[in-house]
C-alpha cells in the first residue's frame, strides 16, 4: 500500500496545454502514472502528449473516469480550478501553482468541507508513491519503492531528505506546501502513514512559521505507533522576514525553530539537524 | 507588504471608519504649516514600517505652534530600528477616555479569519498574547457568512460592558459602534486582500464615540496580481535595495550578517543550507532562492547580488535539480565568473537533473565541487576563514 496515490489513480492535468502542464504530463506518464487526460477550457478536442484535452473537469471525469487532478495554471485561475475538482467529487486535487491569495484558499477549503475531495497544496511539489504513481513535479530518480513515509512543507528539501532514505526506499512522499493555509496538513498525512501497513517509519520535514509542527507532535505523542524522525528548517532565519515560502515567517515571537524542536522532543520524535544524519538514525530505528 | 499608518487611514476613511483629523508631511516646514489648521496641541507621529516607534521617540505631543517645525525636524530623518523616517503624520489631539485593541488575521490552524479584540489596548498585542492570553477575545469568522453583527456586538459588549452590572444604554451604544467598526475592518480585509489589519488603540472619546487612533495594514503579497495600486503605495526606502533588485529578477534574497554567501534552489533547502553553515561554525551571509526554473542569466544576477555584500568571503552553491537543471546553473556560474572577476572561492554541490553535464562543464574551472550538502558546507565554511 501507500497513501493518497497508487495504481488506481486516474489523473487529469489542468493546464495541460501550458508549458509546465505539458512537460509534467509527459514526465508523469513516463513514470507510470495513469494519466488519462487534461483540461484547458476552450481547447477541448485537442491532444497533448497523446492525451485527450477536455473543456471542463466534469467532461473529463465523464469520459475518462478520472479520480484525481493536478493543477498547473497561474495563481489567478488556480482557485477556480480547485473548485471545479471539488464540485466534480474527485478524490484528490494537487495544486502545484504558487502565489494563491491566502483568503482565496480559505474559501476553497471552506467549500471543500463535507465534500469528498482532498486538496493538497497549493505551492507544493505534489505526491509520489514510488513505483506506483507520481502526481507532482519531483525528479523521479530521487525516489524508490520502500517503507519510509515522508511528509514535508518544502520542495527541493523534500528531494534531499528522500534521497537520504534511499537505503530503505519510500512508501509515499508528500509535499504539503509552504503556504500559510493549505489543504492537507501534517496530521492528515501522519494519520494515513500510521494506518498504512507498508510504511514502517516516518520522516517529518517542517520549517519555521505557524504551529503545524507543534500540533503534529501532539498527534504523534497520542497516536503514532511508528518511529518518527523530525527535521526543522529555518534555525538561523531572522524574525519578521518571509523566507521565500509565504508561510515561513516568524511573527510575534511564535513559529520559531527552537519551539518546534522542543515540541518534537517532548513527543518522542527523533530530531535530525542535518540531512546526512537521516540514514543512520533510520537504521537505528528499523 | 506593509503600508504606512497614513496610507492605512486613507483606506479607513474610504470605508467609513472614523480617524482623527490629520495630515501627512514630508518635511518640517510642511508640518509647521499644517499644524495650525488642526488646532494646537498636535501629535507628530513618525511614519515608519516597524513597530515600537513610540518607545524610540518617534511620537511627540507639541503644545505650541512655533515648536512644530523643531519637533518635526527631530523626527524626520530619525533612524528607528534601522529604518529612516521620511514622513510624519500631524494629528489633532483627542480626548481619550479608554483604549482597546481590535484586529483581524487569518488563523492558520483553523484556516479561517479571526477577529481579535482586547480591553488592553495601546500595547503590543503580541505581548498581551504572551503574558495574559486570556485577555484576548477571539471570534472565528465563517468564510461564507462573514463577520456577523451579533458576533461583533457580543465582542463589543465584552469590551465595554461590566460583568457585574446590567448593561446600560451607553455600553450598548459603544458595543454597537464597535460592531460597525469591526465589520468595516472585515470588509477592508476582504476587499484589499489584507494579511493583517488592526486598530491599536481604538479609543473611546470624551464625547462617548469610538475612533481609530492608529492603523496598521499588511497586504497578502500573493494577491498583488489583482492590486496594481499597491506598486504606488510601496515604500522602497524601507526595503533593502538588493532585495528589491533580486525580486525583479525572480529571485528571493534576504541579506544577513555572515560571510558565507549561498545560492540554493527552493526555500526549504535554502533555509536548511543556512542552518548547516551555522552548525559547522560559519555564519550565512544571505538567504537566496533561485526559484524553480533557472536560466544562466538568473545565476549571473544572483552572483552579482551576493558579491555586492563586502562581507562575503566564500560562496556556496547548493542545488538539488528537479525543474532546475544543474547544467544551467554550471553555465551561469562560468558566465558570472567571466563577467565579474570573482575573487572569493566558490563551492558547488550540484545533484539531480543533469548533474553529470554540470560536472563536465565545471571541469577545469576553479570551482570546488562537493558531493554532499554536509561536505559542501564544511568546505565553504573553511574557505570563508574557518569556524568561529
Amino acid at each position: 500500500m501507500s497513501i493518497f496515490v497508487d495504481k488506481n489513480t486516474r489523473l487529469i492535468v489542468q493546464g495541460i496545454t501550458g508549458r509546465d502542464g505539458a512537460f509534467h504530463a509527459k514526465a508523469m506518464k513516463e513514470y507510470g502514472t495513469n494519466v488519462v487526460g487534461g483540461v484547458t477550457p476552450g481547447k477541448g478536442g485537442q491532444q497533448v502528449e497523446g492525451l485527450p484535452v477536455f473543456d471542463s473537469v466534469e467532461d473529463a471525469v465523464e469520459k475518462t473516469g478520472a479520480n484525481a487532478s493536478i493543477i498547473f495554471v497561474p495563481a489567478s485561475f488556480a482557485t477556480d480550478a480547485m473548485y471545479e475538482c471539488i464540485a466534480s467529487d474527485l478524490d484528490l486535487v494537487v495544486c502545484i501553482s504558487e502565489g494563491v491569495p491566502t483568503m482565496d484558499m480559505v474559501k476553497v477549503l471552506d467549500y471543500a468541507k463535507g465534500r469528498k475531495t482532498r486538496v493538497l497544496g497549493p505551492n507544493c511539489p505534489g505526491v509520489i508513491s514510488p513505483g506506483k504513481a507520481k502526481v507532482g513535479i519531483m525528479p523521479a530518480a530521487s525516489f524508490k519503492p520502500g517503507c519510509v513515509g515522508v511528509v514535508s512543507r518544502s520542495g527541493t528539501l523534500t528531494y534531499e531528505v528522500a534521497s537520504q532514505t534511499s537505503e530503505f526506499g519510500q512508501s509515499t512522499v508528500v509535499g504539503i506546501g509552504g503556504d500559510p493555509v493549505i489543504g492537507t496538513n501534517f496530521i492528515d498525512c501522519l494519520e494515513r502513514f500510521n494506518a498504512d501497513p507498508e510504511t514502517k517509519a516516518i520522516v517529518l520535514v517542517g520549517e519555521i512559521g505557524g504551529t503545524d509542527e507543534e500540533r503534529a507532535a501532539e498527534w504523534v505523542k497520542a497516536n503514532c505507533r511508528k518511529p518518527v524522525l523530525g527535521f526543522i528548517a529555518g534555525q538561523t532565519a531572522p524574525p519578521g522576514k518571509r523566507m521565500g515560502h509565504a508561510g515561513a515567517i516568524i511573527s510575534g515571537g511564535s513559529g520559531t525553530a527552537p519551539e518546534k524542536v522542543k515540541a518534537f522532543e517532548a513527543a518522542g520524535i527523533t530530531v535530525v539537524y542535518e540531512p546526512d544524519e537521516i540514514g543512520p538514525k533510520l537504521r537505528a530505528k528499523l | 507588504m506593509k503600508i504606512h499608518e497614513y496610507q492605512a487611514k486613507e483606506i479607513f476613511t474610504a470605508f467609513g471608519i472614523p480617524v482623527p483629523r490629520e495630515r501627512v508631511a514630508a518635511n518640517p516646514a510642511e508640518a509647521a504649516m499644517l499644524a495650525p489648521e488642526l488646532g494646537m496641541p498636535v501629535v507628530i507621529k513618525a511614519q515608519v514600517l516597524v513597530g515600537g516607534r513610540g518607545k524610540a521617540g518617534g511620537v511627540k505631543k507639541v503644545e505650541s505652534a512655533d515648536q512644530v517645525e523643531v519637533v518635526a525636524k527631530n523626527i524626520i530623518g530619525m533612524d528607528i530600528k534601522g529604518l529612516r523616517v521620511n514622513k510624519v503624520l500631524v494629528s489633532e489631539c483627542v480626548d481619550i477616555k479608554g483604549e482597546t485593541y481590535v484586529g483581524i488575521i487569518i488563523d492558520r490552524a483553523t484556516r479561517a479569519p479571526v477577529l481579535m479584540a482586547s480591553a488592553a489596548g495601546g500595547v503590543e498585542i503580541e505581548e498581551v498574547a504572551k503574558a495574559t492570553p486570556e485577555k484576548i477575545l477571539k471570534v472565528a469568522i465563517d468564510p461564507a457568512a462573514g463577520l456577523l453583527s451579533f458576533q461583533a456586538r457580543n465582542v463589543g459588549m465584552a469590551l465595554y460592558g461590566d460583568a457585574h452590572c446590567p448593561t446600560g444604554a451607553a455600553e450598548a451604544k459603544l458595543a454597537r459602534e464597535f460592531a460597525g467598526i469591526a465589520q468595516k475592518l472585515y470588509r477592508i480585509f476582504l476587499a484589499k486582500d489584507c494579511s493583517l489589519i488592526e486598530i491599536n488603540p481604538l479609543v473611546k472619546l470624551g464625547s462617548g464615540s469610538l475612533l481609530a487612533l492608529d492603523a496598521k495594514i499588511n497586504f497578502d503579497d500573493n494577491a498583488d496580481f489583482r492590486h496594481k495600486e499597491w506598486e504606488e503605495m510601496r515604500d522602497l526606502s524601507a526595503e533593502e535595495p538588493t532585495e528589491v533588485e533580486a525580486k525583479a529578477a525572480g529571485l528571493t534574497y534576504i541579506k544577513l550578517a555572515g560571510n558565507v554567501g549561498c545560492v540554493v534552489n527552493g526555500a526549504g533547502l535554502a533555509m536548511a543550507t543556512m542552518d548547516l553553515i551555522k552548525r559547522y561554525g560559519g555564519e550565512p551571509a544571505n538567504f537566496l532562492d533561485v526559484g524553480g526554473s533557472s536560466s544562466p542569466e538568473k545565476m549571473v544576477t544572483a552572483m552579482r547580488i551576493i558579491l555586492s555584500d563586502p562581507n562575503v568571503k566564500a560562496i556556496l552553491i547548493n542545488i538539488f535539480g528537479g525543474i532546475t537543471r544543474c547544467d544551467d546553473i554550471a553555465n551561469g556560474l562560468l558566465a558570472a565568473q567571466k563577467m565579474a572577476d570573482i575573487k572569493v572561492p566558490l563551492v558547488a554541490r550540484l545533484t539531480g537533473t543533469n548533474a553529470e553535464k554540470a560536472r563536465e562543464i565545471l571541469k577545469g574551472s576553479p570551482v570546488t565541487s562537493a558531493e554532499t550538502m554536509g561536505d559542501a558546507v564544511k568546505k565553504a565554511v573553511a574557505l570563508a576563514g574557518g569556524a568561529k
